[in-house]
């Protein structure tokens, strides 16, 4: 919004007073004002939803299936959020996602999970997510394969990885104190909603006020300047490659909960779905510019949006074209409203 | 005002105001020009000259006034438009395409076609022309531009302008990448087109230069006309620079101190080269000592320092701060050990356009001032704020984004990063290009400022006037070598033209 201000007066007979205006926005009514858009199309979807669903939309019952929804695939467009910032992308999520969730089901797992408790299995989905990021980004950053070849390596071989250890078969989770950790409500919101909301709260500070997140803009504004001010750009990237595969490892033990089962099929085509939150909410595919609270408001969309479809018994084929059409729309809308240059 | 009438004006533009959010860069201008002249356009930075141009060129639109071409007014609601109306533009930062070859690139937007199929060989036989006549024969159409260096670049920029068969080319700071020989060339094909009866319009921050070729001026100042159609002939410079500037400005370089002998060395570095660039280049700076690096563009100068700050791997030789060897290749290192780096191209090696001046100025420190991985943008913005106070930079607002700023005043804030920095060593490559004369004269104090703390400095720049006059002592680099090394004092810039001229003969 205070891009958009138009004053007639010369910049330098207030610069005080623009800089504190500007000060005060980029708290809140910064990210809300520059998701103006996104917040009118979920509000739109909302009573869309309502009109056409009446009471089964609009309920808290319902609100917790819509978040449940949004969950796993918001933690990885978080993730996704600082990969994208960077310039970047990893296509490897969705599979990374299925092979934690299998890695961290095998019989062997969940027996020492019966032993030293569910620490052993989130560890594990943790750890293959990580690992598996910073292949990614080793690949990337020092070897100079561009990301999208790099990752999409990974997605494939993950994908592989998955079946051979799951051998194709859905491996149901019996520790008990996972699923006393990580499966129902606390305070009456699922538990998975709770991790969602941590992430999301985890990755804005991290985004907007660690030298983590100034590194990450940099690196994605120009990198040669990056370069050139002494930040260590392949460091960097391989940095945030493994956070996107640590959130991907997160989504796997979001997923173990929710499902109650490990599964190679698990996160099929989500790096799409976590791509489209992301650009949909705002981040710059270009690099430079990432926004945390438009990704969450992006996966809220999606979520919803399915969540319509599904209440109206509509086709799922319908939805992806409805899914589609919001891509653009929202980001046509988007470089209306963002857009700096003026002429 | 004009008194005596004719030739009939070219181009006029009338009263221009141009607004941004936030800004008010023009506020009525008025320029007037005729066929067949070079017309100068003078102001310090952030004066609005650029953005005069680009509302000429379509660029940016209007927010008042009128443009009139022979007397007709005329709309450029985009950049396609001006060229239509035989307005060409070579824009102050770089416009260049780094993924095409250089004829691809002269002819982008207007490619020669026929029946829909680019024709390649007549746009390479063109521009082979193009590039004779602005003197570089020997870069080939089907080079890579971003193979090229940034004066390389230029002769694009300026071989697109002349493609487009204008009646009225503009060119902002065309020479502040080009060195003395080139911008030899680039008069000699001005003086042509002048002839032709084609108009100038001539953007630059050197007053030398527009004695040189200029005929008439019209000076700018805080987005107004406050000085128009000047003659050069019968101009005082300080009437020139007091317009600009509203006041009197020294134009002189600081004393030089001298360097006691028993000052410690600094920077050593012996025997670095670096791969088919330059090799064998040993030197050494002292506290307190500025060195300048004198020589053609494209004699190794601007690679010389970026080997030195680790941004390329030296193929040999070595690099030593305060006597430690540096890592070889590591700008990291370079930084870590208190070397900083100014460099060349501003706006594809130093600046994060998108972020807002603060954090460009904080790009190096942001990590330092930070606890444990928590950003202190306080101490950030109050950093930041000290050094544009102290540069002047304009406007004094480190809260916009730096993409706004005048191109001076974004070089202002590429210094003011090594400022906050606080460097033991500092490599300047330009650094004052694209400095208006007043900002000149206060960066040439402040390097010396630097030195006399105990700062050792070592600049590259293609004004030999400026290394010269700054420098303590002076290196001429000519193809790669080190070819006379010895106080900036006992030579002069007819002798500096011979050596590098010599020795890119041999
Ligand atoms: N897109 C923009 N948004 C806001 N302000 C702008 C924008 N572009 C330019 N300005 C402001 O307009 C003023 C004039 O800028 P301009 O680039 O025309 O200066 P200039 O005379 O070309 O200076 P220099 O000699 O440094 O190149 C400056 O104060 C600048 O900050
Ligand atoms: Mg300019």
């Amino acid at each position: 919004m205070s891009e958009q201000q138009t004053s007639s007066r010369p910049a330098a007979d207030t610069p005080k007073a623009r800089a504190d205006h500007r000060r005060g926005h980029s708290i809140f009514s910064g990210a809300v004002g520059r998701n103006l858009g996104l917040v009118a199309a979920l509000l739109l979807l909302c009573l869309v939803g309502f009109l056409t669903g009446g009471d089964r939309f609009a309920s808290l019952t319902n609100l917790m299936i819509i978040l449940s929804l949004a969950s796993a695939i918001g933690v990885l467009s978080i993730g996704m959020t600082f990969v994208i910032t960077t310039g970047g992308i990893d296509l490897s999520v969705g599979s990374v996602v299925g092979l934690s969730t299998v890695w961290a089901s095998t019989l062997a797992t969940q027996n020492l999970a019966d032993q030293y408790g569910w620490i052993v299995m989130v560890g594990c989905a943790l750890l293959v997510g990580l690992a598996a990021g910073l292949v990614n980004g080793v690949v990337i950053a020092y070897g100079n394969v561009v990301a999208f070849i790099a990752t999409l390596a990974m997605l494939v071989a993950a994908r592989g990885l998955a079946e051979l250890i799951a051998n194709r078969r859905t491996q149901i989770v019996d520790v008990p104190s996972f699923d006393n950790t990580f499966q129902g409500n606390l305070v009456g919101v699922p538990k998975i909603v709770w991790i969602f909301v941590l992430v999301a709260v985890v990755g804005w500070f991290l985004l907007n006020r660690t030298t983590f997140g100034r590194r990450t803009v940099a690196v994605g504004g120009n990198p040669e300047a990056a370069r050139l001010a002494g930040i260590n750009v392949k460091r960097h990237l391989v940095y945030v490659y493994g956070l996107s595969g640590l959130a991907a490892g997160i989504a796997g033990v979001m997923m173990l909960a929710r499902t109650g089962a490990g599964s190679s099929t698990t996160g099929m085509l989500w790096e799409l779905e976590a791509i489209a939150a992301v650009v949909v909410g705002g981040t710059l595919l270009a690099g430079g510019r990432g926004t945390i609270v438009g990704t969450v408001i992006g996966a809220l969309i999606f979520a919803t949006l399915s969540n319509v479809f599904i209440i109206n018994n509509l086709d799922s084929s319908v939805q992806a074209i409805a899914k589609g059409a919001i891509i653009v729309g929202a980001v046509l809308l988007q470089q209306r409203i963002s857009a700096p240059r003026s002429s | 005002m004009v008194t005596e009438d004719p030739p009939a004006l070219l181009l006029q533009m009338q009263g221009i105001v141009k607004t941004f959010p936030g800004a008010r860069a023009l506020d009525g201008v008025d320029l007037d020009v005729r066929p067949g002249e070079v017309h100068c356009l003078l102001g310090q930075n952030g004066a609005g000259k650029s953005t005069l141009i680009k509302v000429l060129a379509g660029a940016h639109q209007p927010t008042e006034g009128t443009i009139l071409m022979d007397g007709e007014k005329i709309e450029i609601p985009h950049p396609v438009a001006a060229l239509e109306h035989g307005v060409a533009t070579m824009y102050q930062e770089l416009d260049v395409v780094d993924g095409l070859t250089v004829a691809e690139n002269i002819y982008l937007g207007h490619e020669l076609a026929s029946v829909g199929f680019t024709q390649r060989r007549e746009a390479t036989r063109r521009t082979r022309k193009l590039m004779e006549r602005l003197g570089h024969p020997e870069i080939s159409p089907h080079r890579e531009v971003g193979t090229l260096s940034a004066a390389g670049k230029q002769v694009v920029s300026m071989a697109r302008a002349l493609s487009r068969d204008a009646r009225v080319i503009v060119m902002d700071e065309p020479s502040a990448v080009l060195d003395s020989g080139e911008v030899d060339n680039l008069f000699r094909v001005v003086e042509e087109l002048v002839e032709q009866g084609i108009a100038i319009v001539y953007i630059s921050h050197r007053l030398e230069e527009i004695r040189r070729i200029g005929h008439r001026i019209t000076v700018i100042k805080d987005g107004r006309t406050v000085g128009r159609n000047l003659d050069v002939a019968s101009t005082p410079t300080d009437e020139l620079i007091k317009l600009m500037t509203g006041k009197d400005v020294e134009y002189a370089f600081p004393e030089r101190p001298g360097v006691p002998d028993d000052a410690p060395v600094r920077l050593e570095v012996a025997d670095l080269s670096l791969a088919g660039v330059f090799s064998g280049v040993s030197l050494s700076v002292r506290a307190g000592e500025i060195v300048g690096l004198a020589g053609l563009v494209g004699s190794g100068r601007s690679e010389i320092l970026e080997t030195i700050y680790g941004a390329r791997r030296a193929a040999g030789g070595t690099v030593a701060l305060d006597g430690r060897r540096l890592r070889n290749g590591s700008v990291t290192a370079a930084v870590g050990a208190g070397i900083g780096l100014a460099p060349e191209e501003r706006k594809s090696q130093g600046l994060v356009l998108d972020e807002p001046v603060y954090r460009n100025i904080t790009l190096s420190t942001f990590a330092r001032t930070a606890r444990a991985g928590w950003l202190d943008e306080r101490a950030e913005r109050d950093a930041a704020k000290e050094q544009a106070v102290a540069l002047d930079l304009r406007p004094p607002d480190v809260d916009r984004s730096i993409r706004t700023l005048s191109g001076g005043n974004q070089q202002k804030a590429m210094l003011a990063r090594w400022l906050v920095h606080g460097c033991e060593v500092l490599l300047l490559d330009e650094p004052t290009r694209g400095v208006d004369v007043g900002a000149r004269s206060e960066i040439y104090a402040l390097v010396r400022r630097l030195a006399d703390a105990g700062t050792a400095v070592l600049v590259v720049s293609s004004e030999i006037p400026e290394v010269l006059g700054l420098a303590d002592r002076v290196l001429v680099i000519s193809e790669g070598e080190v070819v006379h090394a010895g106080p900036a004092d006992s030579i002069d810039e007819h002798q500096v033209l011979d050596m590098v001229m010599e020795g890119s003969a041999a």
